[in-house]
């Protein structure tokens, strides 16, 4: 194989506490407690390994990362170390002085996660009232000289109000706007029959995005990603298991992708156990879906190998049930017709109004303590 | 290539916009340049110019340093080809 390349983005998911509920979040249904979290001590440690392995960004994620204490303490240790230091939050728990202090403490961008343009929307999906907040935390944002990032995380439910997205990015001149594109992972794959878009409304809103793009060429840099589920071909998931890419959770378990936990089989350690180093170049569970050695067929002999890795292990596992086939969402995959019949119950369903009957059939699940370890689908 | 050139302004001062910043990284062995969420690794031809860009000097002073340093009769071409490139990516901002 291949000499292994450096790990070189480093997201640090300190905590999965989080004051709100989206039922699309990435995180797994096994939510790590509280009392089962790293130290600042210990996130120093994995702060300090891994850039000296060579990790260059940083994302600090969760969960809410706010809702640790020690988050100023990190960002410090992390800005010293001479990582890009990028926060990740929702803007709920956060107010002027924390963002001012993160600045004194050396953090690169602040990236503000919304649920819809609309507050109604927002604090449905997000489970509490925290539109107001996030808009006058993007400002403060702004103001206080961040470069300043917006993320709408697309489905079913907001992809018509793109171009509503859009003027509210405009209103509170952010710099980026990604409009992100739900991962059918954890949560959000438990919620995919409310969540998946149709194929017309995921082109409409390509349009709508495209059409900003040309209009904002140089104020404002937007990033729209069409789901996998209508490609046809995967995402070079992680651009490649542990290639670039590396996640700790909140109780230190080093993963090659955030949902990696759920694949059966796997052996992931904590960093508590075993030294950075070893877990990134050596240890079994990095090496499994290295490279393209672990192959079947039809990613064994597909010249497209090299370019997006068979996809998702992930997904490969949830939704043909061996993490090592090809990720379903191939049209070369054979179990591609799961994708398929999910993309067809998503035509019918936007062809009908939402109505109270079908959302007492079959709920959204939120994501909370008392949902979470549910498993299956 | 060249309508591109000529329309950046010797005088104009280029700068990193908010939130980019230009480092050296030992284990990739070369410049990148860090934004949020994102890096590229710089040639060593694009770090000596970026290096410079840093809201004082004008493109032409610019120029002239390089010219000067590297002993080099005309590196205009070089420099604002690249520069309309960094620009297009937004590595760059005038002004």
């Amino acid at each position: 194989m291949a000499k292994i390349p450096p790990p070189l983005w480093l997201l640090a998911e300190v905590t999965h506490s989080c004051p709100l509920q989206c039922p699309y979040c990435s995180n797994p249904l096994n939510l790590v407690a509280k009392q089962d979290e790293l130290d600042t001590e210990g996130w120093f440690k994995v702060l300090h390994d891994a850039r000296k392995m060579g990790a260059t960004q940083l994302g600090f994620s969760g969960g809410e990362p706010l809702v640790r204490k020690d988050l100023g303490e990190l960002i410090g240790e992390a800005r010293r170390l001479g990582y890009y230091t990028n926060l990740i939050t929702s803007g709920v728990g956060m107010n002027p002085d924390k963002i001012a202090h993160f600045r004194e403490q050396g953090l690169d961008h602040i990236q503000i996660s919304f649920q819809s343009d609309n507050m109604q929307l927002n604090d449905y999906l997000a489970g509490c009232d925290s539109y107001e907040q996030k808009k006058a935390m993007a400002q403060s944002v702004k103001a206080q000289g961040y470069p300043m990032v917006l993320c709408f995380v697309i489905h079913r439910l907001n992809i018509d109000h793109v171009a509503e997205m859009l003027e509210l990015a405009v209103e509170l001149e952010a710099d980026y706007v990604e409009l992100a594109t739900t991962q059918y992972e954890g949560w959000a794959l438990k919620n995919r029959e409310h969540l998946l878009p149709s194929r017309a409304q995921v082109q409409a809103a390509e349009a709508v995005a495209h059409e900003y793009q040309e209009k904002l060429k140089g104020k404002m840099r937007i990033y729209f990603v069409v789901p996998d589920y209508y490609e046809g071909r995967p995402k070079p998931c992680v651009d490649g298991w542990g290639k670039v890419f590396l996640a700790i959770t909140p109780d230190g378990v080093a993963l090659p992708c955030h949902a990696a936990r759920d694949l059966p089989g796997l052996d992931f350690v904590s960093v508590r156990d075993h030294d950075l180093n070893w877990i990134w170049y050596e240890s079994p569970a990095f090496n499994k879906y290295r490279g393209t050695g672990w192959m079947k067929e039809p990613c064994a002999s597909c010249d497209e190998r090299e370019k997006d890795y068979g996809g998702c292990r992930c997904q490969a596992f949830k939704l043909s049930g061996d993490a090592a086939n090809a990720d379903p969402t191939c049209s070369k995959s054979p179990h591609h017709h799961v994708v398929e019949a999910a993309v067809l119950r998503a035509e019918l369903a936007t062809q009908r109004p939402l109505t109270a009957q079908t959302i007492t059939e079959q709920p959204l699940v939120f994501r909370k303590r008392r949902n979470a370890g549910l498993t299956g689908l | 290539m060249a309508e591109t050139n000529q329309s950046i302004d010797r005088d104009a001062v280029p700068s990193l916009p908010p939130g980019y910043r230009m480092q050296w990284e030992e284990v990739q062995d070369c410049h990148v340049l860090l934004y949020p969420e994102g890096m590229v690794q710089l040639s060593d031809t694009a770090s000596l110019i970026l290096q410079r860009c840093d809201g004082n000097a004008t493109l032409g002073g610019i120029i002239a340093a390089l010219e000067q340093e590297f002993d080099e009769e005309d590196l205009s071409e070089d420099v604002l080809g690249f520069m309309s490139e960094a620009v297009a990516r937004g590595w760059v901002r005038f002004g």
